[in-house]
């Protein structure tokens, strides 16, 4: 009996996965703190591990070994599935990612369709978990980052509408594979599709922000008027999950606009130095990784916005903007 | 009450249970709660100077579920007492009180003849682990009680103790 190598090689992508989100989730929990220390002229975690290395590690065994409280009067079902729904589709959405040419767990022909709709059942997690927690702070949080996922929702969509008539194509491989050949000719500055494209990224990126629950959009876990919001009654690994989650689904965000904009594998300039000239998985983690620092950035720098000011930049600004940007595209695809 | 005295479990797994006591007292997270002006000291501990982060011990969680370690940090007037010892209640297991504060830890300068206001100590309300003397104390005083809760939860101190000579 031989075993089929697809098999072995679809279960080695799905623990490489797990392994590469959960790992992610929490050295970035660690990148975090460093980052946020040295923004504010601190050290950061140095005491525990070289350069506070092992903090993750340790803070995963306290977390582990925590009581997990189930308040009285919650719903059993929703409080303790919701974190799981949280992390679920943040894994799931990894196999579609192309990290290099041949390193793909799935290459689904409607591999952005799947993303777009995993990334909505992660705010479901959250408003199952906040209603079912029977906690004021959770509800008005959950209420909350409802109607941001519904405005921030739309921008993104659209934007994404854009790139799919621009690439004519849903497979995120081919997507990558159209912005081959230097940097002139990643999406980012494709104006010849519509000279509106670096709008389009921005707009990307801040729905990205809104739509992981990141500073300044943070209006469902805002400390300072809600608790800890939609995480308020959980303790333990219950919240450590829902933490996870939140870090896996930034790096699934920074993965996606790393494919759209930027040109996914491909090196910048193609064909000038021996090593980094190559297009490779070095180029995608690279790019993958200064997004999301700039997201821990931001994070640290701006203020919170005001619920109104979350909805109006939404409603008012990004949404005429990117179907602007959509109609233009449309056009300057039809003309040319 | 008094000092808190636990005994120790039945069932024990020596090498398993010092990892455990490790990674707990790496990662103290304190409450985001102040009673008086000592929380301002707190505070300037966890700001840049003093930067209580370098133990792990910055990641202020602002609802008791997440917390492991209650400073009470400031007087404890009669009338906040119940929303502190809900807040105590609140805490999972396993959790840790440091008293902060000459408030906190007797009443401080409150304590007189005939005074109607103050809770005399946390510890008339629920045990407390460490006492951090001072009016208020100063940050590296409260550091140092964080690494004796360190020293209390693994049985092992991080630096030698300092002699005053």
């Amino acid at each position: 009996m031989t075993l089929d190598p697809e098999i072995i090689r679809l279960l080695a992508f799905l623990v490489g996965v797990i392994a590469f989100a959960s790992f992610n989730a929490a050295y970035l929990v660690w990148l975090e703190r460093k980052e946020a220390a040295h923004i504010q002229r601190r050290i950061g975690p140095k005491e525990v591990g070289p350069f506070g290395l092992l903090q993750p590690l340790v803070d995963g065994i306290k977390l582990m070994t925590k009581q997990l409280i189930v308040p009285a009067g919650v719903d059993p079902v929703l409080f303790k599935i919701a974190p799981i729904l949280v992390m679920v589709p943040a894994i799931m959405s990894f196999v579609t990612i192309p990290f290099s040419e041949t390193l793909v767990a799935r290459n689904l022909d409607l591999g952005l369709l799947v993303i777009s709709a995993f990334a909505s059942v992660n705010f479901l997690g959250l408003l199952l978990g906040a209603w079912g927690s029977r906690n004021k702070y959770a509800v008005i949080s959950a209420g909350r980052a409802f109607s941001q996922n519904v405005a921030y929702e739309i921008p993104m969509l659209v934007i994404v509408v854009t790139l799919v008539m621009v690439s004519g194509t849903m497979n995120l491989t081919e997507i990558v594979g159209l912005q081959m050949g230097g940097f002139w000719h990643w999406n980012i500055l494709n104006l010849a599709a519509s000279p509106l494209m670096p709008v389009a990224f921005l707009i990307f990126f801040v729905c990205m922000l809104a739509e992981t629950n990141r500073a300044p959009f943070d209006m469902s876990e805002a400390e300072s008027e809600l608790v800890a919001g939609a995480f308020t009654e959980y303790s333990g690994m219950g919240f450590g999950v829902f933490f996870m989650g939140e870090y896996a689904n930034i790096v699934i965000g920074a993965c996606v606009a790393t494919i759209l904009f930027l040109g996914g594998w491909h090196s910048p300039f193609p064909d000038t130095i021996p090593f980094f000239g190559a297009s490779s998985v070095i180029w995608f983690l690279l790019k993958m990784y200064f997004i999301i620092f700039t997201v821990i950035w931001i994070r640290w720098t701006f203020p919170r916005t005001t619920f109104y000011g979350l909805l109006n930049l939404s409603w008012k600004i990004l949404i005429p903007i990117s179907f602007v940007n959509l109609i233009l595209t449309s056009a300057m695809l039809k003309v040319f | 009450m008094g000092t808190q005295n636990i005994q120790p479990a039945i069932v024990q797994f020596a090498q398993l249970d010092k990892l455990l006591a490790l990674g707990r007292a790496n990662s103290l997270w304190p409450m985001t709660f102040g009673l008086a002006c000592c929380a301002i000291e707190m505070m300037a501990t966890g700001a840049s100077r003093f930067d209580l982060a370098r133990f792990g011990a910055e990641v202020f969680r602002p609802s008791p579920r997440q917390c492991d370690v209650m400073i009470v940090a400031g007087t404890i007037s009669k009338k906040m007492a119940p929303a502190v010892e809900t807040l105590y209640d609140q805490m999972p297991e396993p959790k840790w009180v440091i008293a902060m504060g000459n408030c906190a830890i007797s009443g401080g300068p409150f304590v007189f003849e005939g005074q109607y206001g103050i809770v005399e100590g946390a510890d008339k309300l629920f045990p407390v682990d460490v006492f951090i003397p001072g009016c208020p104390p100063r940050p590296e005083a409260l550091i140092e009680g964080i690494l004796e809760l360190e020293e209390k939860v693994t049985g092992s101190r991080r630096w030698p103790r300092v002699e005053v000579g």
